[in-house]
């Protein structure tokens, strides 16, 4: 496919509203038809996004005012999708929805995780999981994808070649904790997130049972005890991984497990260095890019191994990931509009 | 052809690169010390002790 697709973003004026707009108005093969806002419905989206001044005369627009276009990217609240399916479907063919609401394949994972019963159970499994590394292949026939929640995905992404390559003590726990920006928490404000409050904060926001959490067992067919500290940044996130190595498995072991399953991707890189300072992957220079860093360390002592990911929330955690999906779903190449390679020192 | 020790890429020795030459991992990036036609091993490193 050569010529320009029609596209708009539902929910615009959020962080990864943004975000998408951002990278598709850069994009060679896409033309961002409307953006929605009810909130902000006729200003221009200069006004929420001023990074994008000069880069677009684009006003918000209401839901109400769609027209139809080649494909919709959905980045609305979590649960209104899944009731105004319908309307959203009618007027494109083609949708990449970025809440959680077509992620989980199990209709009873809803009630658990989300305390909801799901209106469309029957869809659940026309979307693909929207991670492209695992799913490549499903995507190129998908009319619908569901992306994934961007803890989700810095925990999937590391942990999914041990778990593939069977490397993995099964009778031992698996235990993530990701070091989360402030972003993830969108740009509602609240008195968390009222400066005094925030700032300097190393925060312990999500213990146990994180949403994201019914992602990564779904993905990686495994119990994952994963808790989430909020901290002084604004987008990034890291996560530190353990889990126990079967028995006389060795660092070359998960190389070629990572090799194997990660050696063509383009957006995955690992990182592990004997010297230097970024030894081991970083959010901080990951800012804006589209990459998932991953590096590990083994403890020969005991046979754990320390998995560590890195990435920008609202890139390979959302927008970045939603328009690479696009990118394998249309058949473009899949770095197209996603090559920002991120900034040093920053 | 070479095994890297670190990660196991294989590795193509350039011609001409003598032993003891310090070549450099295509794949994993560690400095690779040349032992012989199809050999490496670790170059010695400086290890940061970073308050250890």
């Amino acid at each position: 496919m050569t010529e320009k697709i029609r596209v708009s973003i539902v929910g615009a004026s959020g962080y990864v509203g943004g975000e998408l707009l951002r990278l598709l108005l850069q994009h060679p093969n896409a033309e961002v038809n409307q953006v929605t806002s009810e909130r902000f419905a006729a200003k221009p989206v200069t006004v929420i996004h001023p990074n994008l001044r000069t880069q677009t005369d684009l006003k918000f627009c209401s839901v109400n005012d769609l027209e139809k276009v080649d494909l919709m990217f959905i980045a609305l609240p979590h649960a209104k999708l899944m009731n105004d399916f319908d309307k959203f479907s009618k007027l494109a063919e083609r949708i990449i929805d970025l809440s959680a609401d077509f992620r989980l394949k199990n209709p009873e994972d809803y009630k658990e995780w989300y305390d909801v019963e799901h209106p469309r159970a029957e869809l659940l499994n026309d979307f693909v999981y929207g991670i492209v590394e695992l799913h490549r292949e499903e995507m190129k026939k998908a009319n619908y994808i569901s992306s994934a929640g961007c803890n989700a995905t810095a925990t999937i992404l590391p942990l999914y070649p041990l778990f593939k390559n069977n490397l993995v003590d099964l009778s031992k726990p698996v235990i993530a904790e990701a070091k989360c920006g402030s972003s993830e928490g969108g740009n509602k404000f609240s008195e968390a997130s009222h400066h005094p409050e925030r700032s300097g904060c190393v925060r312990s926001y999500k213990p146990s049972g994180h949403r994201h959490t019914a992602e990564m067992i779904q993905e990686l067919g495994n119990q994952i005890n994963f808790s989430a500290t909020s901290i002084e940044m604004v987008r990034g996130i890291l996560l530190t991984a353990h889990v126990f190595l079967k028995q006389g498995l060795t660092e070359l072991d998960v190389w070629k497990a990572y090799r194997k399953e990660y050696g063509d991707e383009p957006f995955i890189r690992i990182v592990k260095e004997r010297t230097g300072i970024y030894r081991y992957p970083e959010p901080k220079i990951l800012s804006g890019s589209n990459f998932c860093d991953i590096g590990f360390a083994l403890d020969e002592k005991t046979g754990r191994l320390v998995v560590i990911g890195a990435i920008d929330n609202l890139m390979k955690g959302a927008a970045g990931q939603a328009v690479h999906a696009m990118n394998v779903m249309l058949g473009f190449d899949e770095k197209m509009g996603l090559e920002f390679m991120g900034l040093h020192p920053i | 052809m070479a095994e890297c020790p670190t990660c196991g890429a294989n590795i193509t020795i350039p011609e001409g690169t003598e032993t003891n030459q310090i070549i450099t991992c295509p794949d994993c990036g560690s400095e690779l010390e040349v032992t012989g036609p199809d050999a490496v091993k670790p170059a010695p490193q400086e290890e940061e002790d970073w308050g250890e």
